[in-house]
């Protein structure tokens, strides 16, 4: 299937890789939390699946579950039938002793998150998230933060590719390679060699190297040594370092100077300070003071192997762009902001009401029970022994609508001039910020220059944040506004899939030079640009702040259908009062 | 991170002494208002809080009084427990209850006790989080995310100190005293300020980068896992000496007096920083008489103020958007003007 042969034996290495995960959950169970596993679904993903399922059972959290089904409750339906109140186990008991898996993790909601992270602080039975989302999509959702890091193993199944003729043929999933045949030789202080490794690769949690050890732990225990699991062997560091280690890394390793005996310090990331450093203990005084009883080869000093078990697990691409250094912010930019109102829910819940059920409105069944209850002694006994219910007791749920909105700033950076435009953009957005905590509005901010437009703020209401982000964002270059406006108009269909109201700022002066092509002016290519906004049906405010607006400008804003207001001389205090009247108020 | 069962024990977090420290104050004096804790992921956040609540000495509650009324407490309790019980006492481990994201208002607030109405047609309240944390501690994780209409809730009762509930045919008020203990990450979103301003003290945690540190608290958490009873019965005597200093900072905490100098400092301090309101000299006051106690100390001095001052005025700094200082240099600027080391 694969082209060559080198790409099919790091796919047989990862897949045995995510196998031997599997033995490590059974053997730790919710100690480690669990396993994200990003993959899309498919063949490889079921294989997996499958293989898991063979060796402990699983239950699968329905996509429409809230809180109140995760924790049980009132049987409503059996309270109903026998008159008495009959309580339901809810899906975190009934997972007991199995695994619960979250299908299409990244897009839980924040507060189903937040409900899962706590049950795993309580004990309940290990989650197993599918992210689902699209590797290649750098704006994709993520798995809210806080539970991806509860969870210690992370597996990438994206690059992995098996024979599919077998697959399809039914035949049993490749076994996993003799990854759990040669324990090797006993590590010497794991604890610290994890830590090590951990801080070089640049991960700040101190979550991670905890879940390392516990990782290492269960992958001693799953490998059923006759002799003392108590000691951690190379193969249990090596499968700590790529499962928990390797797939959280931010930066790689500073390369050892030398290929022999690395002295561990040598492994400390740059940015330690160096003062009052404590000194890894040198792996020949730990020989004589843990281990005298082994007969067996020396101890080694596991930092390295970690390490390079590590790189090994990270999927391709990703060890480029790491030493490139490239990817720097986007771990930090994955928090969970851009996954905060994930469910699109009818709106916040406002209370019950008296009505019918139908067309739309949802019977609120336990407002509806609560009324009739305390009537059940005055109504006529029903011959069923039921419940009598009548029709004044229905109750319907009301919901208010969101109108949370999103502000995106499309700023035109190019050139010298634009450089104030920038400075003022970037004040604006945070004087928008610095009110939005009030209303949960959020602000993104879409810079074009150069050769095209990026989102320089994915949207977010952090103000700490978008200071961070802001800081760097230089100006210069040409104008590419076609590329800006599509790029904002992305930006501001994905916020209402999100079930925000998404408002565009264009700042610039609406003079393109950058974009078309093939016979097709720049200009011409922006106004093709503003009339497919105008298409997406998108509020928009234009602001030219030309220092003589001249038609272009009037052009792009009518072609967006977007509110004109000019502006020569920018400030941010303008921009925001210009922006409030556009919106009436909304933001 | 540590299972239920056994909860870490709170000496045995390695660094983040602002924290406990803050925690411990709250510990000692109830009217401090809450620890607002920010941090990044996986500092131990959550684990001291739920430490601090397995150290905390037992309280005498009235038996069977679904409030945790106080024995000597004046006020009338809606149950009338105490009518029902006599003089009679038990004691009762420290309320701590979490607060999940996802929490619905009827849990918080309590409602209709479903039970009651479907087998008696009895309408009968059931009490809600609010009540189970009455006299005790209300953690709050990712406090940030909370839905706004339960932050008002909350910040209404912790105010207040009595739930009042009128809904589905019920009218009851409640006690609710509760130490508030929220938690959250800055970077996932602003917390408003009306909410931060309700927090007595704030604290700042950092992922500790001290690689000593970190294998310490990797080394600990492993033994931990292996062998809890043996890790907590390691940590026996400080956690014993931990419970003593609060039971007798709780005691000496009444006789502590705060001279008109220091009432001087405290306000020349909130306003050489720019702190919005009173509630923030308030609280420094507090915070300082009870650093004091702490110490085994029956005066304040200037530099118990020094030492509880960022963490009570940090978030109560009018904020400029545009201007980076961060609050804390700001309030060690103050302090170090104001009082000779």
């Amino acid at each position: 299937m694969t082209p060559d042969g080198a790409a099919d034996e790091a796919s047989g290495e990862r897949w045995a890789l995510a196998l031997s995960a599997i033995d490590i959950l059974v053997a730790a169970g919710n100690a480690i939390g669990g396993i994200l596993l990003r993959a899309r679904p498919g063949p490889v993903r079921d294989a997996w699946a499958d293989a898991l399922a063979m060796v402990v059972p699983t239950r699968r959290l329905p996509a429409n579950a809230d809180s109140e089904a995760l924790d049980g409750g009132l049987d409503l339906t059996a309270t109903l039938a026998s008159g008495k109140p009959v309580h339901r186990a809810g899906i975190l008991a009934d997972a007991a002793g199995k695994i619960l898996v979250v299908p299409m993790a990244e897009r839980l909601n924040v507060a189903l998150a937040a409900r899962l992270a706590t049950a795993i602080d309580e004990g309940c039975p290990p989650l197993l998230l599918f992210d689902e989302g699209d590797p290649d999509n750098p704006d994709r959702e993520r798995v809210p933060q806080g539970l991806a890091d509860r969870l210690a193993i992370h597996i990438d199944l994206n690059s992995v590719r098996l024979d599919m003729a077998a697959l399809v043929a039914g035949e049993a999933p490749p076994p996993p390679l003799a990854m759990l045949a040669e324990p090797g030789a006993i590590a010497s202080d794991p604890e610290t060699a994890l830590a090590v490794g951990a801080a070089a690769l640049g991960i700040a949690s101190i979550r991670a190297p905890i879940m390392a050890v516990r990782v290492a732990r269960a992958h001693a225990r799953a490998d059923e040594r006759p002799d003392d699991i108590e000691q951690l062997r190379e193969a249990d560091m090596a499968a700590a370092g790529a499962l928990v280690l390797g797939p959280r890394a931010t930066r790689l390793p500073p390369p050892p100077p030398d290929e022999e005996a690395p002295p561990p310090p040598e492994e400390q990331p740059p940015e330690e300070p160096p003062a009052e450093e404590p000194p890894p203990p040198p792996p020949s005084d730990d020989t004589t003071g843990d281990d005298q009883e082994q007969p067996e080869p020396p101890p080694i000093d596991p930092t390295d192997m970690i390490l390079d078990a590590a790189q090994t697990a990270l999927p391709p691409g990703l060890l480029d762009a790491l030493a490139a250094s490239t990817i720097s912010k986007a771990p930090k930019a994955s928090g969970s902001s851009g996954a905060k109102q994930k469910s699109i829910t009818s709106g916040r819940p406002a209370g019950v009401r008296p009505g019918m059920p139908g067309r739309g409105a949802r019977l609120a069944l336990i407002e509806t029970i609560k009324t009739a209850a305390p009537w059940q002694r005055i109504r006529p006994v029903r011959d069923d022994g039921r419940l009598a219910i009548r029709v004044e007791d229905l109750r319907i749920r009301r919901f208010i609508a969101q109108t949370q909105s999103t502000t995106i700033f499309a700023v035109d950076a190019s050139g010298s001039a634009a450089f104030a435009r920038l400075a003022e953009a970037k004040g604006a957005v945070e004087l928008l910020l610095a009110e939005a905590y009030v209303k949960r509005a959020e602000v993104a901010l879409v810079a074009f220059r150069g050769l095209e437009a990026v989102l320089a703020l994915p949207p977010t209401r952090s103000l700490p944040r978008a200071k961070r982000e802001l800081a760097g964002l230089a100006g210069g270059g040409g104008t590419p506004i076609a590329s800006g406006l599509d790029l904002a108009r992305r930006v501001a269909e994905g916020e209402k899939g999100r079930g925000r109201s998404p408002l565009v700022v264009v700042l610039t002066d609406g003079r393109a030079n950058v974009g078309g092509g093939d016979g097709i002016s720049p200009q011409e290519a922006a106004l093709a640009s503003a009339r497919a906004y105008r298409a997406s049906g998108i509020a928009a405010v234009f602001i030219d702040c030309s220092p003589r607006p001249r038609p272009q400008g009037a052009e792009l804003a009518a072609a967006m259908g977007a509110r004109l207001v000019t502006l020569p001389r920018v400030d941010a205090q303008a921009v925001v009062a210009a922006v409030k009247a556009a919106s009436q108020g909304a933001i | 991170m540590a299972s239920a069962r056994i909860p870490f024990p709170f000496t045995a977090i390695v660094g983040q002494a602002e924290m406990k420290q803050a925690l411990l104050l709250a510990a000692v004096e109830p009217r401090l208002g809450g620890v607002m804790v920010f941090g990044d992921r996986g500092t131990g956040k959550s684990t001291a809080v739920r430490a601090l609540a397995g150290l905390l000495p037992p309280m005498k509650v009235v038996p069977g009084c679904r409030y945790f009324c106080a024995p000597d407490d004046r006020n009338p309790c809606i149950e009338g427990c105490r009518d029902r019980a006599g003089k009679r006492s038990e004691e009762a481990s420290v309320p701590f209850v979490d607060l999940p994201l996802g929490a619905t208002e009827d849990r918080v607030v309590g409602s209709l006790d479903l039970e009651r109405a479907l087998a008696t047609g009895e309408k009968r309240f059931e009490p809600g989080l609010l009540a189970k944390a009455n006299r005790g501690f209300l953690y709050i994780d990712e406090i940030n995310l909370l839905e706004d209409h339960l932050v008002d809730l909350l910040l209404d009762v912790a105010v207040s100190g009595t739930n009042v509930v009128e809904r589905e045919g019920l009218s009851i008020r409640h006690p609710a005293r509760f130490i508030l203990v929220g938690s959250g990450n800055p970077e996932e979103g602003e917390l408003r300020p009306q909410l931060l301003d309700r927090f007595g003290l704030s604290v700042d945690v950092r992922t500790p980068t001290d690689m000593g540190d970190r294998i310490e608290i990797v080394k600990r958490c492993d033994r931990f896992d292996r062998d809890p009873a043996a890790f907590v019965a390691e940590f026996q005597g400080s956690e014993q000496a931990t419970l003593e200093a609060i039971a007798k900072a709780r005691k000496l905490l009444p006789k502590v007096q705060v001279v008109d100098e220091m009432l001087l400092l405290g306000a020349q301090l909130c306003s050489a920083v720019g702190a919005d309101g009173l509630r923030g000299e308030l609280t420094l006051l507090r915070a300082a008489r009870a650093q004091a106690a702490l110490a085994g100390k029956k005066d304040v001095k200037p530099h118990h103020v020094a030492e509880v001052a960022t963490m009570a005025l940090r978030h109560r700094l009018r904020r400029n958007v545009l201007d980076d200082t961060g609050s804390t240099s700001r309030i060690a600027r103050a302090i170090a003007e104001l009082i000779p080391a």
